[in-house]
């Protein structure tokens, strides 16, 4: 398959890219910022955007859904990046659906279709420390009767206070920092001693911190095995990161264009500053490092739509880790020249520039940053 | 999608490279030396090395996309994918090495008459004419179209010609080459880029005299050409008199692209295998040094996104969906990763990467290699040239 979008994938793109900048454009955004909007994101525009098919891409074509990619999940994403839009759309038709594929038909058949037809929305209680580290998971789910008890604290669970049910992962073996004896559970919105503080994030969006102090399951609500939980969470971490990579692209990119933009009109000296080889050097260095971003963006969404064993998978999510590694360092990149090369106004709440900035540092740190995936890699590679 | 035909296309092809790729043609080139360059001067290293080019050229396949009258094997894009995937499957290497095939092919084929193209494409395609490639000066380096290497026209009994005067300098291989490919100023009164040819000629005559050049890394394929009243005939003037900025222009894109190419997968030792053998292992089964390993990590995130920019850049190309100026930031983005690569080479191999001329460093060779990729992002325009291009031709911007 040759590494660009095929017109069905182009075609997808034009209409997310329209239907967003009409529906949900920075100044969406900035609506529900300045209205101290409680819940993170416009549930009607999430309504909206389960009407145009967004949350059915990755649902089976036998369970209701699209039946189509990673790339096609990829396209809307990097719009919805490059229109800082707020919306559950990664964690819960994205990531969480990931998970659910390889989780029994009870979920499937629960969760699928309220996250097609956007009534249910999905978050994910993975880290515990300040930093991603999946395999350091410590939180414990002891046998309790016929199902579990979990007991301990989740952090950064983006949209956690609003989401219809958490997707957590709890050590019911081993110790931390082993991905053997870790446990996927579905954990519904309202069960007993399980409290979600929603924290304001430096972007607007919500993240929260959520305590369970014993809260009990049944032996159902495991995704996949017991003990093997470390299988659903790769696949539902691959996705995620790959959906954040494209998210991330959509943020270097949207803010590049108003940067490029901006210093073709801009004017200095009685010239406009864009004709400064200073700048064009940077701007074509920047352009540079997007290009690389995207093309491994690209590679790893078509590996994970290319599946087929074992061998396809390792390679697949390696070229995962390559594309969250490499869209970091090229979006970080790309607000940190925005707001330079804006300079003074690029400092001011009222230019998008600086919006861009607030949501490249969120996505970075999220499904782990450039130095987690670059160390990962480094390991595999046997070094 | 099945493919009847390519599927036998493949099987026939493996058949034949089996029964005709000779053992010794299955391991990687050590060196640029041991390369099949072919040419008047050129000695064979090996009967193996003779014989895999004659085997090949027969068929076509040193050029299997050209057309079998201009020495190709007449092959179609998918087929050619077939050939060197299957070369590949067997380790073979390629059986010639060529400016001629790389470089000036590709523009004879753009802008060549008919007479041209079959008097000059089968030689290259047979290995029987090495060429060399006549652009920068020492007054003309990133400023190439201020080249001052004058062409006067004159005529004799044996027809129109050129008498050409100057000096090119960085002409690989000149010493080793039969004839060249040169950019020569006709029009002096013209602006600059409108007074220059893109003309070619035998550099067996008395005019015509290269002098190699000694690198900071050593030895190296690159020369002085000095001309003397050197004798270009009219016939071998590529385009039009005063356009040949237009040639040289379209051939500068493909050796860009040849150049942002250097330096991958070209076998030996990875970096953090390197590394690994250098400063040995430490806590939990990783290098040793933490900085160099979080600096080598940096490095193959880089080097691996670049490596799906370079599949993506070669799909969009072939499929004509890309503007033709994405060449110069490949060609700035490869140079630059492989300096690094370098860079870190030297790290790693600390003070053992220093040695010059010992056995043990086979030569010298982790040094040489790191000075010479220094001049990666020099040749073929500088980095400083292709950002350039990128923020005029790609980004729009002004001035």
């Amino acid at each position: 398959m040759p590494l660009y979008l095929t017109d069905d994938q182009d075609m997808l793109r034009d209409s997310a890219k329209g239907f967003l900048a009409v529906k949900a454009p920075v100044a969406h955004l900035r609506k529900l910022r300045d209205a101290d909007d409680a819940a993170g994101y416009d549930p009607a525009l999430w309504k909206e955007c389960a009407e145009m098919g967004f949350t059915s891409i990755l649902i089976p074509e036998a369970e209701g859904g699209l039946g189509l990619g990673h790339v096609e999940a990829g396209v809307v994403l990097e719009e919805m990046g490059r229109n800082l839009t707020p919306s559950p759309m990664l964690p819960t038709a994205v990531a969480a659906v990931a998970a659910l594929k390889k989780g029994g038909a009870q979920h499937r058949d629960k969760w699928f279709p309220k996250i097609a037809s956007g009534d249910a929305t999905v978050a994910l209680a993975i880290d515990e420390g300040a930093k991603h580290d999946p395999a350091a998971t410590a939180m414990r789910a002891e046998r309790s009767g016929n199902g579990f008890k979990l007991s301990g604290r989740k952090r950064f669970v983006v949209q956690g206070h609003t989401a219809d049910m958490l997707i957590v992962a709890a050590r019911t073996a081993g110790s931390a920092g082993e991905s053997d004896g870790i446990t996927l559970f579905a954990v519904e919105k309202g069960t007993a001693k399980m409290t979600a503080d929603p924290r304001r994030l430096a972007d607007s969006s919500f993240a929260a911190v959520v305590e369970f102090d014993g809260v009990e399951l049944d032996a159902d609500a495991v995704i996949g095995e017991v003990d093997a939980g470390w299988a659903p969470l790769t696949a539902m971490l691959c996705a995620g990161r790959a959906g954040a990579s494209a998210e991330l692209l959509g943020v270097g990119q949207g803010t590049t264009d108003q940067t490029m933009a901006y210093i073709k009109e801009r004017k200095q000296f009685g010239v406009i500053i864009g004709t400064f080889q200073a700048l064009q050097h940077r701007a074509a260095h920047l352009y540079a490092e997007l290009e690389v971003a995207r093309a491994a963006t690209l590679k790893a969404q078509q590996l994970l739509d290319d599946i087929v064993d074992e061998k396809s998978a390792d390679r697949a999510r390696r070229a995962v880790h390559t594309a969250k590694a490499m869209t970091g360092l090229a979006t970080t990149l790309a607000v940190q020249e925005g707001v330079q090369m804006h300079a003074g106004v690029g400092m001011t709440d009222e230019y998008d520039v600086g919006l861009y900035m607030k949501r490249a540092r969120t996505l970075a740190e999220l499904f782990g940053d450039t130095n987690y995936h670059a160390d990962r890699l480094a390991c595999e590679a046997g070094y | 999608m099945p493919d009847i035909d390519l599927d036998s296309f493949r099987a026939e092809t493996r058949a034949w490279l089996e029964e005709n790729c000779p053992p010794e043609m299955r391991t990687p080139a050590a060196s640029d030396d041991d390369q099949c360059w072919g040419g008047r001067k050129f000695t064979f290293q090996s009967e193996a090395q003779k014989l895999w080019l004659e085997r090949m050229a027969a068929k076509g396949w040193t050029v299997p996309d050209w057309a079998p009258e201009y020495g190709g094997g007449g092959l179609s894009r998918a087929e050619t994918r077939v050939l060197h995937q299957e070369m590949a499957r067997i380790k073979a290497r390629s059986p010639l090495s060529s400016f001629g095939i790389w470089m000036l092919g590709p523009a004879l084929l753009k802008y060549g008459t008919e007479d041209q193209k079959r008097e000059h494409l089968p030689p290259i395609a047979r290995g029987e004419i090495r060429w060399c490639q006549g652009y920068s000066e020492p007054g003309a380096g990133s400023d190439l179209a201020g080249l001052q290497t004058r062409a006067v026209s004159a005529t004799d009994e044996g027809g129109d010609y050129y008498i050409i005067n100057g000096q090119k300098v960085w002409t690989s291989y000149a010493d080793k080459a039969d004839w060249i490919f040169c950019l020569v100023r006709t029009d002096p009164e013209a602006p600059k880029h409108k007074g220059i040819s893109f003309i070619l000629f035998d550099m067996d005559q008395p005019g015509v005299e290269p002098k190699p050049i000694r690198l900071i890394s050593g030895s190296s394929p690159f020369c002085e050409t000095f001309f003397t009243d050197a004798r270009a005939e009219k016939k071998d003037l590529v385009y039009e008199e005063n356009k040949g900025w237009d040639v040289a222009k379209y051939l500068l894109g493909h050796e860009r692209e040849m150049i942002s190419g250097m330096g991958h997968g070209g076998g030996g030792k990875t970096l953090p295998q390197m590394a690994l053998d250098s400063v040995g292992v430490g806590a939990g089964g990783r290098l040793a040094d933490p900085l160099m390993r979080a600096e080598i990590a940096m490095f193959e995130v880089r080097a691996a996104a670049y490596r799906a920019q370079a599949e993506r850049f070669n799909d969009e190309w072939k499929a004509g969906r890309i503007n033709p100026a994405v060449s110069s930031m490949m060609k700035y983005y490869g140079t630059e990763l492989n300096k690094r690569r370098n860079e870190l080479a030297m790290q790693a191999g600390g003070t053992g990467a220093l040695e010059w001329e010992s056995e043990e460093s086979n030569g010298g060779k982790s040094a040489r290699d790191w000075l010479r990729s220094k001049g990666n992002s020099i040749e073929g325009g500088t980095s400083e040239i292709q950002l350039n291009i990128v923020a005029k031709r790609v980004l729009e911007l002004p001035g």
